[in-house]
């Protein structure tokens, strides 16, 4: 996106050059707040509508409505309605919280699952709608995704409430069992594509659902599941919701909140949902491409009806389309389990993903691993598109810069 | 002062870990009304659990010594107001096993159809509860959908959807209306086939028997030496249930029914179509048998409320029992009378010095006693299984505080 963006504000900065002054940082500076405001509306308005789509489901499930009334027969603007409600709640904190913390809190929250997004592509090469691609994509967003542990902790913590406490302390004992095999279940797609670079990995799979690395191998497909349920864990959904578990611990470490603060919580979590299960549908579902070859990427009709220019573009907005049709349907199936599963207890959940899942995903790494060298095809023998692989390979520098590499090996301790 | 590892003192200063009192309640989600648990806590294990009940004390009893007998069945009523049919039941045979009455035949049918609902519609509330207090949200409605088709029926029956004072002294306030026992009997039809949907989403998740098995395991001993009943009782394995072996002017209601005490025997529960087997982690006495045993009562309460379908129909006399006249005074004596309430035993004792209004009314409460065993049974558990064992418990805190 940065690419397709900058190209389209050159004149724009030319003008802007030309009437304030003699420096291009002045465009730089405005296609970046333009990428932000687009990534944080995208975020934004996604999260208005998975809580309307949330209660739909909820209501569905429960053999109930859901939202009828505001906003007409199917209760579009009954989170907006929702939102205006917070907003205009009494902005409380206990009397004896930590001021700072209590609300820097649902802050960290919100930034880091916001910025989760910047290194995540939409479309695929050659008109990548990222705001920034990064060789480490991945692990970039695995990290920042892990930030946001820190706000409910800090939440929790600087409550001053018994019951918060005890959420915190459950979210401190959850991350460190699903970030194990959820890092571990992220590295299998990167073996196979041999990039961390998430536009690289989604053009791996590109060619049909038979491509993606899901049906890649029978480890592979075990590796998605084992995904899906850390990442359902990481983002604190049902049936992992330990850290709010309201039938025991009243609010867990939101209990103290209301109003806005406590809706920023909800809105990152509805944040990290997207997030996690766009990057399932990048990681293994083969991203923005489709589940046939229809030729819509580059080289397809689409170019060659229009032309690479508009025809390139109305391609990869096609992938982006694709991409968030993916992300909702897993979406979906994280709701649809959290109003069907009871909770887990917490020694559960560690056992489920210390024992299990991070044994699961060690041997299932290693599985694929041995099938990409003996197999390197896939089951399905499928078409391998090697020129594009080595052309993308070339294409982002993947050696970090060597002076990152130097350890002080010199200096004593201190 | 120097210091080293090995040092005891830096070690537990390191790693001593502090007990902490918790309040759970009497504002809390999960504590069914207004019960107050003071857990004591080192993290997540909790050592100590000790119950304070009397947020919803209303002096019932004492204004029973005021009122005429028929006047104190609404404050029956709000007992337990989950299963308000069954309490108005308890007082009126008390009532009349002190006037040495039995209601006519086609009161007694009426009363089994009407006790065996009410006892269908509380164990829907229990089970819809219990998923709630694990977490699972949507049991909640089911069982709220099916329950709302019992009390559109009590409505139909008494005009009231949930304090209904229908039964009393003397026999019913009204006959059934017209076409009533059809609509019974269509709801019993399609309610029965959703029984195997709970037993999927609940008894047989596997993340609910992981919550649920070996969770406040009661044993038998125990359970009679705490006087706990109903199916916190039978959930122990305990083959004791009222309708059976309770006094003659109580099982004479169940006369002639076929119905089967639902209890573990020799391993396994009377045999129940749609029922899962139990699941090996579970063992006798643990919050799972006690929601089984409500689940699979369920059932043969759907079968009794049929039976006296038929046999209310059958009965040639319109009449139902009247009431007693609200002035009539009482004889003089003392009686006490224990009925199988949907949550225990819930025995109502009555002394009558010859006026309309009692001298002495009192209640035994059944919740009462199966709550007292939380302090046995959740010591040493995790901080999330105490709402699994109150859930488990069933108790209704109006019918503990009175």
């Amino acid at each position: 996106m940065a690419v397709t963006l900058n190209r389209a504000l050159d004149a724009l900065t030319g003008w802007l050059v030309g009437s304030i002054g003699d420096d291009a940082a002045c465009g730089y500076a405005l296609a970046a707040i333009l990428q932000a405001g687009m990534l944080l509306n995208l975020v934004a308005i996604s999260g208005l509508v998975f809580i309307w789509l949330e209660r739909k489901i909820a209501g569905r499930i429960q053999d109930r409505l859901g939202p009828t009334r505001t906003g007409g027969r199917f209760g579009w603007l009954q989170t907006i309605a929702d939102g205006l409600k917070l907003l205009c709640k009494e902005d409380l904190m206990p009397g004896k919280a930590d001021w700072l913390l209590f609300r820097l809190a649902p802050y960290i929250g919100l930034a880091a699952s916001l910025s989760a997004f910047l290194a995540l592509p939409f479309s695929g090469m050659p008109h990548p709608f990222v705001a920034q691609r990064l060789d480490v994509a991945v692990f970039f967003v695995l990290a920042v995704l892990g930030l946001e542990v820190f706000s409910v902790i800090l939440a929790g913590y600087s409550s001053a409430s018994k019951w918060s406490l005890f959420g915190a302390m459950r979210e401190a004992a959850q991350v460190v069992s699903y970030e194990v095999p959820l890092g571990l279940c992220a590295v299998t797609p990167v073996m196979l594509a041999g990039s961390m670079d998430l536009v690289t990995i989604g053009d791996a799979q590109q060619g049909g659902f038979w491509n993606w690395y899901l049906l890649h191998s029978p480890f592979a497909f075990i590796t998605f599941g084992v995904y899906f349920t850390c990442a359902t864990a990481s983002v604190n959904r049902a049936p992992f919701d330990l850290a709010e578990a309201e039938s025991e611990l009243v609010g867990g470490f939101h209990t103290e909140y209301s109003g806005l603060r406590w809706s920023l919580f909800f809105l990152a979590e509805y944040g990290s949902m997207m997030l996690v299960s766009l990057l399932a549908a990048i990681l293994f579902l083969g991203g923005w491409h489709g589940v046939l070859p229809l030729g819509l990427g580059s080289g397809g009709w689409l170019e060659a009806l229009l032309g690479t220019g508009i025809g390139g573009y109305l391609g990869a907005l096609l992938g982006l389309v694709l991409l968030l049709t993916k992300g909702l349907l897993l979406v979906i199936f994280m709701m649809w389990a959290r109003w069907s599963l009871p909770r887990l207890r917490i020694d559960q959940v560690m056992t489920t993903c210390l024992k299990y899942c991070t044994p699961i995903a060690a041997v299932c790494f290693l599985g694929a691993t041995l099938w990409q060298a003996s197999l390197p095809n896939g089951l399905l023998l499928r078409p391998y598109n090697a020129e594009l692989l080595r052309a993308q390979a070339a294409g982002p520098v993947a050696t970090p810069p060597a002076d990152v590499l130097i350890v002080d090996t010199a200096g004593g301790r201190p | 002062m120097q210091t080293s590892v090995e040092d005891p003192r830096v070690l537990e200063f390191d790693v001593r870990t502090d007990e902490m009192l918790v309040n759970m309640g009497p504002q809390h989600p999960s504590t069914h009304g207004v019960l107050r648990l003071v857990l004591r806590t080192d993290g997540e294990v909790v050592s100590e659990v000790t119950p304070h009940i009397g947020y919803l004390h209303r002096c019932a009893e004492k204004i029973g010594e005021n009122l005429a007998v028929r006047q104190w069945i609404p404050y029956t009523d709000r007992m337990d107001y989950l299963a308000a049919m069954n309490m108005n039941l308890g007082w009126s045979l008390a009532v009349e096993k002190l006037h040495g009455y039995a209601p006519p035949e086609r009161g007694r049918h009426l009363r089994v159809i009407i006790a065996e609902l009410g006892r269908i519609a509380s164990h829907l509330v229990g089970m819809g509860a219990y998923g709630l207090d694990l977490g699972s949200f949507s049991p909640f409605l089911y069982a709220f959908r099916e329950r709302e088709k019992i009390l559109d029926l009590f409505e139909q029956a008494c005009g009231a959807r949930l304090t209904y004072s229908y039964l009393t002294p003397g026999g019913a306030t009204a006959d059934l209306p017209a076409g009533w026992t059809t609509r019974c009997l269509k709801m019993l039809d399609e309610f029965e086939p959703i029984l195997p949907e709970y037993h999927t989403l609940l008894t047989s998740n596997a993340i609910f028997v992981k919550r649920t098995c070996k969770v406040g395991v009661l044993t038998a001993d125990r359970a009679i030496s705490y006087g706990v009943s109903g199916p916190v009782l039978r959930g122990s394995g305990v083959d004791f249930d009222l309708r059976r072996d309770g006094e003659p002017c109580y099982t004479q209601m169940y006369a002639g029914y076929d119905f089967q005490v639902i209890v573990e025997r020799a391993g396994s529960y009377p045999a129940t179509t749609g029922a899962p087997p139990p699941p090996p982690e579970a063992v006798l006495g643990d919050s799972w048998h006690r929601f089984y045993v409500r689940m699979l009562e369920v059932v043969q309460s759907i079968s009794l409320v049929r039976q006296a379908i038929a046999l209310y129909e059958a009965e040639e006399g319109l009449d139902h029992g009247q009431p007693f006249k609200l002035g009539a005074k009482l004889p003089v004596g003392e009686t006490y009378l224990e009925t199988e309430a949907p949550r225990g035993q819930m025995g109502f004792y009555l002394v009558s010095l010859g006026q309309p209004n009692p001298w002495r009314a009192r209640a035994r409460s059944s919740s009462f006693c199966n709550l007292s065993v939380i302090g046995e049974i959740g010591r040493g558990c995790l901080i999330a299984d105490i709402p699994a064992i109150v859930g488990s418990l069933d108790i209704v805190m109006g019918e503990i505080d009175r």
